[in-house]
C-alpha cells in the first residue's frame, strides 16, 4: 500500500514538474509584457530597466529555476497588471469560483441523474426521447452560445435574472466572500450555473442511461425480479447501486474540470473568478497569473487523480492481489 | 421648459433634505481598472477614471478647452518662468488642506522612477514655491505647452502619500503593493470608496468638492466586462446606465431599443498606415537589393490606391472620418488646408511604373487585430486595393501583445509596412511631431514611434523651433508646414480618425469627449 502510494506521489511530482515547464517556456513566446505594463508613450530606456529589474534579460533555465522555486512555495510573483501578490488575487478570486462549480455540480447532479434513471427505465417513452434530445443541444452548443442565448432570453427579454456579475457579496471570515446569503446573489447564480452545469447534467444522464440499460439485463437483477421483489427495490436498491461506481468517479473529475475550465462561462456572465482573471491575464499578457493558474489547475487534476486512485485501491479488491 | 423643472427638482430636494433620491450611475468598460496610482499607468481609461477622484491644476472641459482647476489662473512671467495661483480653500478626501507643497511633491513624485508618467513635466523644470498658493515653473528653456498634459498629470497630497509610506509609485517589478495603489486620496468630486481591482470599483460624490457640482449623482459604480454581448445585453437589461466602447454591428440594436441610445462621435486618435523607409533591403519583400519605399512615387501610390471612402462605408459602416493629415482635425486649426490625394488606382499603376516597378512587386503588412477599431479588416481591405494595382501584400495580423512586441524598438523595428494609431496626449502637434515624425537611429533614439525610420532634416529642425515659440501663429504656420511636408512626400498614409461609440441608457444625460474621456462631473441622472 506504501509502495503504490509512493509510486503514484512520484508520478505526481513529475507531472507537476512538466507541466510547470511547459507552462514557463509557452508563456515566453506569447508576446511582450513590458507593452502591456507601461503606456505607449514609456521611453525605450525606461522599458530596458524595466526588464532588467524584472529579470526578464536572464538566461532561459535561470528564470525557470528561480519560478519553480517560487512556485513550490506557493509564490507566484506579482501581477504585472494589478501589482499585487499573484496568490493573494487568486485568494480573492477563488471563493467565486468554487461557489460557482459547487452550484453547477448540484444541478448536474440533481437533474441528471433523475432524468438518466428514467430514460434507463424507460427506454421507449416519449419523455426519455425528450430528454435525449434535450441532451444532444446541451453537448453540441458551446458553452459561450448558451450563456448568451440565456441572457438575451432571461435578462434582455424577460428581464429575470441578472446578465452580469455576482450580485451583493457577503464576507464570512477574513477573506471569503458569498453569494449564498443575498437575493440579488442567489439569482446572479442562476444563469451560469445553468450554463457551467449543463453539459455536465447531460454527460452524467446519459452515463446512468447507458448503465442502467446495462444493469437491468444482468442475471442479479432476473433472479431479484424472480424471487418477486417490488420494482422499487430491483431499481433503486440493486441496479442504480451497482452504476454509480462510474458516475462517481466520473463526477469527481468533472468537477475538477468544472473548477478548471470555467474560464469561458465566467467571461460571459463577468464572474470575477479565477478563470475571468486567468483571460484578462492571457489578453494582457500576465505571465505571472497565466503560470499560477495553469500550476494551479495542474495541482487540481494531480490531488484529485491521486485520490481517486488511491479509493480504487480500497474498492477495487483486484489491485490489491497479484502485486507483490 | 427646462428651468422650472430644475427648480421643481431643487424644491423637492431641499423640502425632503437629506432622503431626497440617491441617484447611482452604473457603467462598464472593457478592460479595467487596476491600480489606483495616478502616475503608475500612461492609459487612457485609467486615467479617465482617476480624474474623478483627483484634478491637476488645469482641466479641460466639455469642448477639451483647457480651464482652471486647482490653480485659479497663471501667467507667464517671462518665457521661462510660469507662475501658478492655487486656489485656495481646497480639501482632499481626507481633510488635508491642498496647499504649494503638494504641488512640489506631486512634482517630485511624477518623475520619479517607477512612474510611468515621466513626460508631464520636463526633467529640467524646476518648482520654486513663493507662497502657500503660489508656485512658479522655471524652465530651461521656454515651452509653449508647459501645462498642456497636465489635466491628467493628477496632484496627490503629501503628508497623506508620506504617513502611508507610498512615496515610491509602485512600479511593475515591486512585490509589495503600494497603499497608493489601493487607495486613492484626491480633490476631486467622486472618492473611491471600495475598490476590487477587475470586479467592481465604487465611488461616493464628495460634498466638501470646491466647484459647485453639475451633476446628480451620489454613488457611481463600475464594473469591467469584457465580454461585448454581455456589456451591450446588461445595457439593453436596463441593469447598467452606461457601457463603452460598443461594437459597429450593436449599434442599430441599442438604437432600436426602446430606452437606450447608441451615442457616437469622432475620436481624437489617427489610424495611419507607415512604411519601412530606412533599411536599405526590405525584410519583407521579393524586390532586393533595394528599398522601394524609399522612393516617394511609390509611397504616393500605394496612398493613390487605397479607397478611404469604401473602407469609411463598407469596414467602418460610416463611423470614421478620412483623414489628410496626421493629426485629427479637432487639434489643429489649419487642418482644413489639406486634401488627401484622391482615390486613383490609374494614376498609382503610373506612378509605380515610373518609380520602375510596372508589374508591381510583394510586400508583406504587420497589422493588430485587437487594438483600434476593424483594424484587421482595414488591413484586409487595403490589401485588397493594393491587389488591384499589383502590390501582392501578404498580412501579418495578431494580437496587440505580439504586434507591438514585434513592431516597435523592443522587436528591433521588425516591419516592413504597418498599421498604427496615435493620439497625442497633449492634444498638441509638437507631441505628433516628436513621437512620429523626426529622425531616429536604430534604438529608437529620437521620434521612438517613427516605425518606418524615415528622416527628414527640415521636420526636424521644424520641431525644435515649435517647441520653442510662443506666438500662436506663427507656432501654428510652422506646424501646418510640417503636415505639408509629410503630406507632400507621403511619408505616411493617414487613414481615418476612428468613431467613438457608447451605449447610454435614455435616463442618463453625459458629455462625450473625444479624447474618449468619462467624466462623472458631466453625467446627470434622472
Amino acid at each position: 500500500m506504501i509502495g503504490f502510494a509512493a509510486r503514484r506521489l512520484l508520478q505526481a511530482l513529475i507531472v507537476m514538474l512538466v507541466v510547470a515547464l511547459l507552462a514557463f517556456t509557452m508563456f515566453r513566446f506569447v508576446g511582450d509584457p513590458i507593452n502591456q505594463m507601461v503606456g505607449i508613450e514609456t521611453s525605450i530606456e525606461e522599458r530596458e530597466a524595466l526588464r532588467e529589474r524584472l529579470g526578464l534579460n536572464d538566461p532561459v533555465p535561470i528564470q525557470f529555476l528561480r519560478f519553480a522555486a517560487k512556485a513550490a512555495r506557493f509564490d507566484f510573483g506579482t501581477s504585472y497588471q494589478f501589482r499585487q501578490p499573484v496568490s493573494e488575487l487568486f485568494a480573492k478570486r477563488i471563493p467565486a469560483t468554487l461557489e460557482l462549480s459547487f452550484v453547477s455540480a448540484l444541478f448536474a447532479l440533481l437533474i441528471g441523474v433523475p432524468m438518466g434513471i428514467y430514460a434507463g427505465l424507460n427506454r421507449h417513452s416519449p419523455l426519455s426521447k425528450l430528454f435525449l434530445s434535450v441532451s444532444l443541444v446541451g453537448i453540441s452548443l458551446p458553452t459561450f452560445f448558451i450563456g448568451i442565448l440565456l441572457i438575451f432570453l432571461f435578462s434582455v427579454t424577460l428581464q429575470w435574472l441578472p446578465s452580469f456579475g455576482r450580485g451583493e457579496t457577503v464576507q464570512i471570515g477574513s477573506w471569503w466572500t458569498t453569494g449564498f446569503l443575498t437575493v440579488s446573489g442567489l439569482k446572479a447564480l442562476i444563469l451560469p450555473s445553468i450554463t457551467l452545469g449543463l453539459y455536465q447534467m447531460t454527460l452524467i444522464m446519459r452515463l446512468i442511461r447507458a448503465e442502467m440499460l446495462e444493469v437491468i439485463r444482468t442475471d442479479y437483477i432476473k433472479f431479484a425480479r424472480a424471487r418477486g421483489l417490488p420494482n422499487r427495490l430491483v431499481h433503486f436498491r440493486h441496479a442504480l447501486k451497482n452504476t454509480l461506481v462510474p458516475v462517481v468517479t466520473i463526477t469527481g473529475l468533472q468537477l475538477g474540470s468544472i473548477i478548471a475550465f470555467a474560464t469561458i462561462t465566467e467571461t460571459v456572465f463577468q464572474w470575477p473568478g479565477m478563470g475571468l482573471m486567468f483571460l484578462q491575464a492571457v489578453q494582457n499578457v500576465d505571465i505571472p497569473i497565466m503560470s499560477a493558474y495553469l500550476i494551479l489547475t495542474a495541482f487540481l487534476f494531480v490531488a484529485i487523480n491521486f485520490i481517486v486512485d488511491i479509493l480504487y485501491f480500497f474498492i477495487d479488491p483486484r489491485l490489491r492481489v497479484g502485486r507483490p | 421648459m427646462k428651468t422650472p423643472k430644475i427648480f421643481a427638482a431643487m424644491l423637492l430636494a431641499a423640502g425632503m433634505g437629506t432622503a431626497a433620491q440617491a441617484e447611482t450611475l452604473k457603467y462598464s468598460f472593457q478592460g479595467t481598472l487596476n491600480a489606483l496610482d495616478p502616475y503608475g499607468l500612461n492609459e487612457t481609461f485609467t486615467l479617465s477614471s482617476l480624474g474623478n477622484t483627483y484634478e491637476g491644476l488645469t482641466r479641460r472641459n466639455e469642448n477639451l478647452e483647457i480651464e482652471p482647476a486647482l490653480a485659479e489662473r497663471w501667467e507667464i512671467i517671462d518665457p521661462k518662468r510660469w507662475r501658478f495661483h492655487l486656489r485656495k480653500g481646497v480639501k482632499f478626501h481626507d481633510g488635508g488642506d491642498f496647499t504649494a507643497e503638494d504641488v512640489a511633491f506631486s512634482v517630485d513624485r511624477v518623475r520619479s522612477e517607477g512612474s510611468d508618467l515621466t513626460t508631464r513635466i520636463g526633467p529640467d523644470v524646476t518648482v520654486e514655491i513663493v507662497d502657500d498658493h503660489t508656485v512658479d515653473f522655471v524652465l530651461s528653456s521656454p515651452n509653449p505647452i508647459l501645462h498642456s498634459e497636465w489635466d491628467t498629470f493628477y496632484i496627490m497630497d503629501k503628508e497623506w502619500t508620506t504617513e502611508h509610506d507610498a512615496i515610491k509609485v509602485t512600479s511593475a517589478s515591486d512585490t509589495t503593493p503600494n497603499y497608493a495603489g489601493l487607495h486613492a486620496n484626491g480633490t476631486g468630486p467622486f472618492k473611491i470608496v471600495s475598490h476590487e481591482p477587475g470586479v467592481k470599483t465604487v465611488y461616493e460624490k464628495f460634498d466638501g468638492w470646491w466647484d459647485t457640482p453639475k451633476h446628480n449623482l451620489d454613488t457611481v459604480e463600475f464594473t469591467p466586462i469584457s465580454s461585448d454581448a454581455t456589456r451591450v445585453a446588461a445595457l439593453l437589461s436596463g441593469e447598467l446606465d452606461m457601457v463603452y466602447p460598443i461594437p459597429v454591428q450593436d449599434i442599430r440594436r441599442i438604437e432600436s431599443n426602446p430606452g437606450t441610445t447608441a451615442l457616437t462621435g469622432p475620436e481624437l486618435r489617427t489610424v495611419f498606415l507607415g512604411m519601412d523607409q530606412m533599411r536599405d533591403e526590405l525584410l519583407y519583400s521579393d524586390v532586393k537589393g533595394k528599398n522601394p519605399f524609399k522612393d516617394a512615387k511609390v509611397r504616393k501610390a500605394l496612398y493613390q490606391a487605397i479607397d478611404i471612402e469604401a473602407i469609411k462605408s463598407k469596414v467602418m459602416r460610416g463611423l470614421s472620418t478620412p483623414s489628410a493629415i496626421m493629426i485629427a482635425p479637432a487639434l489643429f486649426s489649419g487642418a482644413d488646408a489639406f486634401t488627401r490625394y484622391s482615390y486613383d488606382p490609374e494614376a498609382a499603376k503610373a506612378l509605380l511604373a515610373e518609380a520602375g516597378y510596372p508589374d508591381g512587386f510583394s510586400v508583406g503588412m504587420d497589422c493588430p487585430n485587437d487594438r483600434y477599431v476593424n483594424d484587421e479588416a482595414i488591413c484586409q481591405a487595403v490589401a485588397a486595393m493594393l491587389a488591384k494595382v499589383g502590390v501582392k501584400v501578404d498580412l501579418n495580423a495578431q494580437p496587440k501583445a505580439k504586434y507591438f512586441a514585434k513592431i516597435l524598438a523592443s522587436g528591433g523595428y521588425d516591419t516592413s509596412f504597418y498599421m498604427l494609431g496615435w493620439t497625442p496626449s497633449s492634444l498638441d502637434s509638437w507631441n505628433v511631431l516628436s513621437n512620429l515624425m523626426n529622425c531616429r537611429d536604430e534604438a529608437g533614439k529620437g521620434s521612438p514611434f517613427n516605425i518606418g525610420g524615415f528622416c527628414d532634416e527640415e521636420l526636424d529642425s521644424l520641431t525644435q523651433q515649435i517647441l520653442v515659440e510662443i506666438d500662436k501663429d506663427k507656432r501654428d504656420s510652422m506646424i501646418g508646414e510640417t503636415y505639408k511636408i509629410s503630406h507632400d512626400n507621403a511619408y505616411y498614409i493617414p487613414l481615418h480618425q476612428q468613431s467613438l461609440a457608447w451605449g447610454v441608457s435614455d435616463e442618463v444625460k453625459l458629455v462625450q469627449r473625444p479624447d474618449n474621456q468619462f467624466k462623472f462631473r458631466f453625467v446627470t441622472k434622472n
